[in-house]
């Protein structure tokens, strides 16, 4: 059966498992999903993390080099190009499988290491220097020595549901996806369920919508259903603008499929003949693998008409734009689709009633919609067990910042913080204390350390003043300064509001102006100007107070966050940077003050002649010192300096 | 169906599907509003008009949202003051300030906002955005850095006017309003009906003027400066000094006029009457002959720009008269010339117009003969109030006074030409006579009367059947064309006013707050309607003489084509 991917037979048998549904697959059809499971092979696979995470990290050039070996050595090989398991500081990531044995993954793969870590597994060695972990499986025989993957503590105490795939099977090819089960829930649904009960699963399932606002995806979907029109629109917002938040890319590129299915249930329960997958133009990889996935879908009349003998039609179309923070609130990515300018407007009426062409439509981010699957496999009540009281089910994070693992993870809602940081994040590297992690993305808070043993979920993070955003965690360690964090946010902020209303657009303008004064020297020392700084900041609380109760959308309504949880958390160090100029950690430029190591000084004159401030004075051979008033903080004497004297305090 | 709603404490009645503002106004409380248009729908963009709802944690803007019947609104409680104040100090923040130099000083809506919150500090400073003010266009100056950003230029020219020159550019901070590829506004599809400039809170968009070089003429014995002037004028000048619109000041509004210094004052009128015979004639000739049918007016520039930009394969329909303005100027210089002796090149020829087009359109190439101007200057009601400001005449005092001859006399029908619809009675009146050879049993046509935007009429004049149709503003046009395409509808003649309204609405009318300023300048002119005895274009005595000169020049030399438009197809970015 090797290389035979696309025999017509094998198609065949894959849409008998598809149309048969309930009763057990024979024992044809068993082997043909041990077959696209990979779990007898007969000649060995390599699994190359090809997401763009892995691409920029190389994977492209390594394809190339494990051809030549394959080439070189004779080996009947396969290469599969794979998503991401979410690992992205690890990355490449290369998996081999040979024949009898367990899948083994190797991290940070490059030129130097490959023709070793090959060599050593088709010699049935293990190279355990670069080794991340092996896959359990009930078929093969395992590695000796080789930790289990999920032993890891990075995937041990996630619960990836959404992600189950990533990583793991190929992007490319229906039949692995199919092998899992999948598809096999949306047309079941379609067979079986009036649109209606699919709601009522969804409905009783709890599950809130993923893009940030945490509204109950059930609900939305039945108001769409009840909007009597003759046609509705289902769209799946992938645009994700956060900046440090890739989790919808990931999915897109490593399990295409679970989108496509998620989409497809959710545009029959509200009766949606229509679907659009909207990302941004700049995801290429993803939209090319989108493509491939709905051809694919296409040619096993998983979507167009009649699908399946049950009258249902759908069409998913992909539409991109250039990425914009602001599409992520409903109403202006619908704008947006409708060839306007992406501006929100005021609701009501909702989407449900009236969104896409005026018509019905409901606006589901793509992580709410990966879920759709599960909990149609599962049933609701699997989905209520996982999760909080309030928040059910699973969360995706895009952990960044300093912690030693960085990428994708997903946990059960109700998972702290700290659990997050230092056990799936491997905690800060170099041992430097930790300061506060920003949770939420543009729109969200930093929390210091008193709050790590906040639980992640929609009423946990409500109740420490924070929202989920679409789930980014930046870990900022005592390196960091939190007004310069601030002010990146707001920074984006203002040029990814619309533009449409004042308090928006004008006040997180002012508010950046005021935050940016504070982590400069005054240009005048005679003026009152710490008086004026301190009256900014007085005017930042009454400023932020208004722009969040006359904003339009959320992006508005929540611009103040970053300043007002700086306000609140890190009150001295906003007030060290405006009293004392000062900025501890050394981030903020212009509040440098640099300091001359006598010891190390030979009073070489260099740094007093390169000084544009004339602020270091000394005579020649003698140490020199410098003039803290007139410094600067350009940095030019410390550049230099070829002795090492000079230092930031 | 009416329920109760409680604001400030007091109940009040409103209507199932209304807006809160809505409700709000018609109980006479009001809210302060900026981006608000009372006819097109909300975009809640300025905030302005937010107010406080029992049970909502932000404030609601009234503008856009609907009432429901459970709430209890305040409308200026201190929360809803203080959010007020700052969005009207941001802006502040970012505005340029210069209001004793701005051309909406003491008549500019953030002024005032300012002034009703009690604004007294600079509480916000910062960088301001710095843009380049657009003098490219003829009639309209934009002046983007005092721009607020409220989008009612951008939806009064796509949504009332239907040519879309304004667009939202950008984004966040950098956010402007600006024409297609950022072009210069002469060189973008903008038909300079100035409708934007009456809806611009700010001084942001205005008419270009030109206050001292006229100034400086008035005064240079050397020149000889004559004025005409639109009877649309007229009937609105007066608001911009505080009376009630719906009188006529024309007789008073020629003697002051003359106080400023201009040597002769006539009146565009007899123009209007020229043009209406003359299109009639040409109009009698195309249904006789049936060619070149449905004709369509050309007197409104702004909407023959509109025809060479966006269908130059109608401009031959278009008729090929002179508008009046551009035809009163080649007569006043002609006639100048004949009869006193004065060459051209010595004349000053001003007009006043309701209208920023009309700048447009003097400055047209074909507007010239021997390279002088047939109308030199064009100013708006506006400016001829500031101007009489400026020379400290008050033009309400004193006796009426008539235009000057040789074109003083003027039919009633010519002073239709404000309203839309106008143009074509007036057509109509002529056109009778001319198809028939007997005068129109009833001269009044009230179905294409009236504010309305779409006024169509059929009526029966000999063997022929003629079908006209007026609209104002070119999106109602556009709806139009469609319909003859389709073959639903047979016109004749179609009149089209770039202006909703026509031209007692133009670019260049004073700028009003009240809703029934239209309605009053409308029934002002028609009431002068009902006045004089000679009502048709046709029966005007003085336009025998006028039509002889005109003969005398066709036949004389060769520029037979003094008093005939041309068109040609245009090209800008659309």
């Amino acid at each position: 059966m090797e290389n035979g991917y696309y025999l017509p037979m094998q198609r065949f048998l894959t849409r008998e498992i598809l149309s048969r549904q309930s009763e057990p697959p024979d024992k044809e059809e068993l082997e043909i999903i041990s077959f696209f499971r990979h779990e007898r092979i007969k000649n060995p696979i390599l699994f190359l993390g090809s997401a763009s995470c892995g691409k920029v990290s190389g994977a492209s050039k390594l394809h190339e080099e494990i051809l030549e070996y394959l080439n070189i050595y004779g080996i009947n090989g396969e290469i599969h190009e794979v998503g991401c398991i979410g690992l992205c500081s690890m990355e490449p990531l290369l998996d081999i499988q040979i024949p009898g044995k367990t899948r083994v993954s190797f991290a940070k793969v490059n030129s130097d290491n490959l023709t070793d870590i090959l060599d050593g597994v088709f010699n049935n060695t293990i190279i355990s220097d670069f080794v991340l972990g092996q896959y359990r499986s009930d078929f093969l025989e395992p590695w000796p020595h080789t930790p289990f993957i999920e032993e890891l503590h990075f995937f041990k105490y996630q619960k990836r549901l959404i992600l189950r795939n990533c990583g793991i099977i190929s992007p490319g090819i229906i039949e692995e996806y199919i092998a899992k089960d999948g598809y096999r829930r949306f047309i079941k649904a379609i067979r079986t369920y009036a649109p209606e009960k699919v709601c009522s699963i969804i409905e009783e399932s709890g599950l809130r919508g993923r893009g940030g606002s945490g509204y109950l995806t059930g609900q939305k979907w039945r108001a769409a259903l009840t909007t009597a029109d003759d046609q509705k629109y289902l769209i799946c917002n992938a645009d994700e603008s956060d900046p440090g938040a890739f989790m919808d890319r990931a999915i897109m590129e490593s399990d295409p499929h679970t989108v496509i299915e998620g989409m497809a249930i959710a545009a029959y329960a509200i009766g949606a003949s229509r679907a659009i997958l909207f990302m941004r133009e700049e995801y290429k990889l993803a939209k090319e693998r989108m493509q491939l996935a709905l051809q694919q879908a296409k040619t096993y009349g998983i979507l167009g008409e009649d699908i399946f003998k049950s009258g249902f039609n759908l069409t998913i179309t992909i539409r991109t734009a250039p990425g914009a923070f602001i599409l992520g609130e409903e109403t202006a990515l619908i704008a947006c689709l409708e060839g306007k300018r992406a501006n929100p407007r005021q609701k009501p009426p909702y989407p449900a009633q009236s969104g896409f062409q005026k018509k019905p439509t409901v606006v589901n981010n793509l992580k709410t919609l990966a879920n759709i699957p599960l909990i149609m496999q599962n049933g609701p009540l699997w989905f209520r067990s996982i999760g909080t009281e309030e928040s059910k089910g699973t969360k995706v994070f895009c952990l960044t910042g300093k912690t030693v693992n960085t990428g994708i993870i997903e946990v059960a809602m109700g998972t702290t913080l700290k659990e997050v940081i230092f056990i799936i994040g491997g905690g800060i590297p170099e041992n430097i204390p930790f300061k506060a992690v920003h949770v939420g993305g543009p729109l969200g808070t930093a929390l210091t350390e008193d709050k790590l043993d906040t639980a992640l979920d929609y009423e946990g993070l409500r109740k420490v003043g924070a929202n989920m955003g679409s789930g980014g965690l930046v870990v900022i360690d005592h390196n960091g300064c939190m007004l310069d964090l601030a002010r990146f946010y707001m920074e984006f902020l203002q040029h990814e509001s619309c533009g449409k209303c004042i308090p928006c657009r004008e006040g997180t303008r002012r508010m950046t102006e005021i935050l940016t004064s504070i982590t400069k020297r005054p240009a005048n020392e005679s003026s009152h100007e710490t008086l004026e700084r301190f009256k900014g900041i007085m005017q930042l609380e009454s400023l932020a107070g208004v722009i969040k109760e006359t904003s339009q959308c959320g992006l508005g309504q929540n611009a103040s966050n970053p300043v007002l949880s700086i306000l609140q958390q890190f009150r001295t160090e906003v007030e060290e940077h405006i009293f004392d100029r000062n900025c501890k950690a050394g981030v903020c430029k212009e509040l440098r003050v640099f300091f001359i190591d006598t010891d190390k000084c030979t009073g070489c004159t260099v740094c007093a002649k390169k000084c544009p401030t004339n602020a270091i004075i000394g005579t020649p051979t003698n140490p020199h010192f410098i003039v803290e008033n007139k410094c600067i903080g350009c940095g030019i004497c410390y550049e230099t300096c070829k002795f090492v004297a000079i230092f930031v305090k | 169906m009416l329920f109760t709603i409680e604001v400030n404490n007091k109940q009040i009645k409103a209507l199932k599907g209304e807006t809160i503002l809505s409700a709000l106004n018609r109980n006479g409380i009001s809210v302060p509003t900026l981006c608000y248009m009372p006819k097109l729908s909300p975009t809640g963009a300025c905030r302005m008009c937010v107010v406080e709802i029992e049970g909502k944690s932000d404030l609601i803007p009234s503008c856009s949202f609907p009432v429901e019947e459970w709430m209890k609104i305040r409308t200026h409680s201190p929360r809803v003051i203080k959010a007020r104040k700052t969005l009207v100090e941001l802006l502040l923040a970012n505005h340029p300030d210069d209001c004793l130099y701005c051309v909406r000083n003491t008549n500019c809506e953030l002024q005032k906002l300012a002034s009703e919150h009690n604004v007294r500090e600079r509480r916000f400073h910062g960088r301001k955005s710095v843009l380049k003010l657009d003098q490219s266009c003829a009639p309209i100056v934009r002046d983007p850095s005092k721009c607020v950003l409220c989008g009612r230029c951008v939806r009064v020219c796509s949504e009332i006017i239907g040519v879309s020159t304004f667009e939202f550019t950008n984004k966040g901070i950098d956010t402007a309003v600006g024409t297609t590829y950022g072009k210069p506004l002469n060189l973008s599809n903008c038909i300079t009906c100035g409708q934007c400039i009456l809806e611009c809170p700010t001084g942001a968009l205005y008419e270009k003027e030109s206050f001292s070089l006229l100034q400086e003429t008035l005064h240079n014995t050397e020149i000889y400066p004559v004025i005409q002037c639109s009877p649309s004028v007229s009937v609105a000048i007066a608001e911009e000094y505080g009376i009630k619109a719906g009188k006529d000041f024309q007789g008073l509004l020629f003697a002051a006029l003359r106080k400023i210094g201009f040597r002769k004052v006539y009146d565009t009128g007899f123009g209007n009457d020229i043009n209406a015979l003359n299109v009639a004639t040409e109009l009698a000739d195309r249904i006789r002959n049936n060619e070149k049918l449905p004709m369509f007016n050309s007197c409104c520039p702004a909407w023959v720009k509109y025809a060479e930009q966006y269908l130059p394969e109608l401009l031959p329909q278009l008729s090929q008269q002179r508008s009046p303005q551009q035809l009163m100027g080649r007569l006043i210089k002609q006639n100048l010339f004949t009869a006193n002796s004065i060459s051209p090149e010595k004349i000053f020829s001003v007009s006043v117009m309701p209208c920023t087009a009309k700048k447009f359109e003097a400055q047209r190439q074909e507007m010239t003969f021997n390279s002088v101007s047939d109308v030199d200057m064009v100013l708006t009601t506006r400016e001829l109030a500031k101007l009489f400001r400026l020379n400290g005449i008050d033009f309400t005092a004193g006796e009426s006074e008539l235009a000057d001859s040789p074109f003083g006399i003027k039919s009633t029908a010519s002073r239709l030409y404000g309203i839309s619809g106008g143009v074509a009675e007036s057509v109509l009146r002529s056109l009778h006579f001319q198809l028939t050879g007997i005068e129109m049993p009833q001269v009044k046509v009230p179905k294409i009367r009236g504010l309305k935007a779409r006024k169509d009429v059929r009526i029966q004049m000999g063997d022929f059947e003629v079908g006209v149709i007026a609209v104002s503003t070119v999106i109602q046009l556009q709806q139009v064309l469609k319909e003859i395409e389709s073959g639903k509808s047979v016109y004749h003649l179609i009149e089209v006013m770039a202006c909703p309204g026509g031209c007692i609405n133009g670019g260049g009318q004073p700028f009003t707050k009240d809703e029934n300023a239209l309605t009053a300048r409308m029934k002002a002119i028609y009431d002068s309607d009902e006045k004089d005895s000679v009502k048709s274009a046709h029966k005007n005595p003085g336009i025998n003489e006028a039509m002889r000169l005109i003969i005398k020049e066709l036949e004389g030399n060769e520029t037979h084509n003094k008093f005939v438009a041309t068109f040609e197809k245009r090209s800008v970015l659309l």
